[in-house]
């Protein structure tokens, strides 16, 4: 598959590019083949009822001129890609505001080079306003207003209702200027700026395509070529529109950059890398851990709020007793039994039970370091070492004496990752030792196995009650769809 | 001159080497691997709720820890809080700039934090009786990509001056600023342990970050074109980015380098945004093509989709409980799926 560099159009951010990335032209080199007259679609006149059509080709030409000369197979695909170039308004239907490609006999015009959108075109509402007006002073069926454009001049005459007179002026002598063209010309020309219009005013209901995404708007060719005027209308009211901000400078690579690169590349090299079969096991053993736990695969309990409007499952979250389910996530990981309020709480306890809290207590204080104001951490940092590690602290933690070393220097200039080595040390020990302890516990088990005591007995019931008042509830409701998707 | 050219060579020498041994551990595909696994299912999710009230293209949204709070940043200036359960309008907090390109609400609840092409990340304070400016954090020389708190006291930002930085927000000063990438950084995602990110940038490269030292860990390569969207994944260790090459990409960072990739010979629109469901196994990816398609993070196979907005989706978010996704898009509007 070619990746040919296309041209980076204004518009093309993704729609067009991308689409033809697997055909090795870009857009206006195929706009140029299609036209060609020898190896393109006809162009023809056609005789209508009182007058002729001049310079069109049918839709069902174009499509398939498109399915031969791109090698195209599927009819949709051709249709697909020619919408694309109508929508960028290259090609039009005469007949439509609306510019999308149709495989039958509608009729469609080529856009002059002139409104191309490689032109960078961004016209500024003076020249719509131009435009309606002086379509109004021209005595033809054709260019008659539509409704929505009959609004919007009238949304524009109250928006330029100082500068009207310059705008009437404006239209005047563009209506001249028209008038002083061939009939048939006049005819084509008017499409064509018609159709440059629907592309950067579009009908209510069409996406304006025009729209970019203003974090890449700076990063387009030549923001200097930027037309704003289709009238020649100085634009006097905005020198330069915040999207179109210099670029900051690229800097060139110092030796300096080399050095670090090279470096980073070491780094990367000695990264012991692991195995492909050894990763997609991890990940799949992970997602078929969470299954359980992802209301996208397994219907919630009692119900997902956003489908049964009860929110009864939020309030059992809340509420101090956690679920079966929610206690058998905190034996997954440490980082999830700690992650979970009531889970902390519970091992907290155990820790107590077993008089070694102040581990917990520890880590829990260095990970609240580590979010505090910077203003705030030296003070904080030292009354941690006062209560863990000082000579005689009250809540001695028991650290090798290498990690100690490295703290009590590291207190020295206190910051926030002063105790990363120390927290670090205790995490490991408490993961691998009062963890898997905790998770035997009889207070843990308990829990897990929902052997609650006769005073909780209640509890229960409650709970009992609630789930069945909800699932009546989901039941007589119209919300069937949901449970029954789950069974 | 000499002697750049001969670190060039060395440079040159080292990444043909990574190749190598990246090559050396590719033992299988996921596809191939993923093969037993049972398929996930296809799945038809129904829109919950419409959240209307922005006047303008939304940009950018992100759900509060307790899943039902949200904030909505869009050109009409304002950002919007959401009792997204009730649809109910909490706040509206006007903009000074209505060129905003990102917001988040911190993991407390008590702030949110907004920014764009003001090139400032400004922190409002939710907590008291008329929200407050807390502090404009003001040193970027480029646009305001993306923000995520780590605290009521932390942020960190992407910014389109190719540099990400992690902000003390009572100070307003920069306490660590990342330097890496060439080009605007895009987006950024927090790993689950908060010492490390990922950015993605306009280089087509997604990097990790260390956050307490500010060094690049590592980098990733693949995708040819802007790198709009990232997220870790839940376990840490692997990381999905989006793409304007239309694709989406998973990274592992401990094979360091791509294992999948999600893409369509039919699908010609770049990637806005994305979010994973609690296991991870779905992926839902939000398009240029006004689309949002769910994809299986295992199998590479795309196995839903969600049509429903008239314009592209530009943020993607789903809850910490996991219950439903919420796609924000630039036809004003904010739906909620399950």
């Amino acid at each position: 598959m070619n990746l040919k560099n296309n041209v980076r159009l204004r518009h093309t951010e993704n729609l067009l590019s991308s689409c033809f990335r697997e055909i090795d032209e870009n857009i206006e080199d195929i706009i140029m083949r299609i036209q060609d007259e020898t190896e393109g679609v006809p162009v023809r006149t056609v005789k209508s009822f009182l007058s002729k059509i001049p310079s069109v080709v049918t839709g069902a030409d174009i499509v398939q001129w498109l399915m031969k000369n791109l090698s195209i197979d599927d009819p949709a695909e051709a249709i697909h890609i020619g919408s694309l170039i109508a929508a960028q308004g290259y090609i039009f239907p005469i007949s439509d505001h609306v510019l999308t490609l149709k495989d039958d006999g509608t009729f469609y015009r080529f856009q002059a080079p002139f409104f191309w959108p490689s032109n960078c075109w961004e016209p500024e509402n003076t020249d719509y306003a131009i435009y309606l007006c002086k379509r109004t002073m021209q005595n033809k069926t054709r260019l008659e207003l539509a409704d929505y454009e009959a609004e919007n001049l009238a949304r524009l005459q109250r928006a330029f209702a100082r500068k009207w007179e310059f705008i009437f002026m404006q239209a005047e002598a563009q209506v001249k200027i028209d008038r002083k063209k061939d009939k048939t010309e006049r005819k084509i020309l008017d499409s064509q700026e018609r159709a440059f219009w629907d592309v950067h005013r579009p009908v209510p209901g069409c996406v304006n395509i025009t729209e970019m995404d203003i974090r890449k708007c700076r990063r387009m060719k030549n923001p200097q070529k930027v037309k704003k005027s289709v009238y020649g209308v100085a634009d006097e009211t905005q020198s330069q529109s915040p999207v179109h901000a210099p670029a900051p400078r690229c800097r060139k690579d110092t030796k300096d950059d080399m050095e670090k690169e090279v470096s980073f590349l070491k780094t990367q090299l000695d990264r012991h890398c692991m195995k492909m079969s050894k990763v997609a096991e991890t990940l799949m053993s992970y997602t078929e851990q969470y299954l359980d736990y992802d209301p996208f695969l397994t219907m919630p309990e009692p119900s997902n709020p956003w489908m049964s409007d009860d929110p009864t499952f939020w309030e059992l979250e809340a509420s101090k007793d956690p679920s079966q389910q929610r206690v058998r996530k905190w034996g997954f990981s440490l980082e999830e039994a700690l992650k979970d309020p009531a889970g902390q709480e519970q091992f907290l306890r155990f820790l107590e039970s077993e008089f070694s809290s102040e581990n917990l207590r520890f880590w829990l204080a260095v990970q609240d370091l580590k979010r505090r104001p910077l203003q705030e951490v030296p003070d904080r940092a030292q009354e941690i070492w006062q209560e863990f590690l000082a000579e005689g602290a009250p809540s001695s933690i028991n650290l090798d004496s290498h990690s100690y070393e490295r703290t009590s220097q590291n207190l020295k200039d206190p910051g926030r990752y002063s105790f990363e080595d120390a927290q670090d040390h205790i995490y490991k020990l408490m993961k691998n030792d009062s963890y898997t302890r905790f998770l035997r516990s009889n207070a843990y088990q308990d829990l897990l196995l929902a052997r609650k005591k006769l005073e909780t007995d209640q509890g229960r019931r409650t709970s009992l009650e609630k789930f069945t008042r909800s699932v009546g509830k989901s039941l007589s409701g119209k919300r069937l769809t949901g449970l029954m998707q789950s069974s | 001159m000499g002697e750049m050219e001969q670190m060039k060579k060395e440079a040159d020498g080292l990444k043909t080497q990574i190749e190598a041994a990246r090559k050396a551990v590719a033992d299988t595909t996921m596809s191939a691997a993923s093969a037993a696994v049972a398929p996930a299912p296809r799945v038809q999710l129904k829109t919950r709720r419409t959240l209307k009230g922005h006047l303008a293209k939304i940009y950018a949204m992100h759900w509060a820890t307790d899943s039902r709070l949200m904030v909505s940043a869009s050109q009409d200036g304002k950002l919007l809080i959401w009792d997204s359960h009730s649809g109910n309008k909490i706040n509206a907090v006007p903009l000074k700039s209505s060129w905003v390109m990102t917001c988040s609400y911190a993991p407390s609840g008590n702030l949110v934090a907004s920014g764009g092409l003001d090139n400032m990340c400004t922190v409002y304070n939710l907590k008291t009786p008329v929200v407050k400016t807390v502090k404009e954090l003001d040193a970027h020389t480029g646009y305001l990509a993306c923000c995520r708190f780590l605290s009521d006291s932390e942020i960190l930002t992407a910014s389109g001056d190719t540099t990400c930085a992690l902000w003390d927000i009572e100070s307003g000063k920069q306490k660590t600023v990342f330097l890496n990438h060439v080009g605007d950084c895009m987006c950024l995602s927090l790993s689950p342990d908060m010492n490390t990110f990922i950015s993605g940038a306009c280089d087509s490269l997604a990097k990790l970050w260390d956050v307490r030292d500010g060094t690049c860990k590592q980098t990733f390569q693949g995708h040819t074109s802007d790198v709009n969207a990232i997220s870790f994944f839940h376990n840490g260790n692997t990381v999905i980015t989006g793409s304007d090459d239309c694709t989406c990409k998973m990274f592992d960072l401990r094979a360091d380098q791509e294992v999948i990739s999600y893409q369509d010979a039919q699908l010609n629109a770049g990637v806005t945004s994305l979010a994973l469901s609690v296991s991870g196994r779905l992926m839902f990816a939000g398009y240029d093509d006004f689309n949002c398609n769910i994809w299986d993070t295992l199998k590479g196979e795309k196995v839903g989709v969600l049509s429903g907005h008239d314009n592209r989706v530009s943020c993607t978010g789903v809850p910490p409980d996991g219950m439903c996704v919420c796609t924000g898009s630039w036809d004003s509007f904010l739906k909620i799926w399950n």
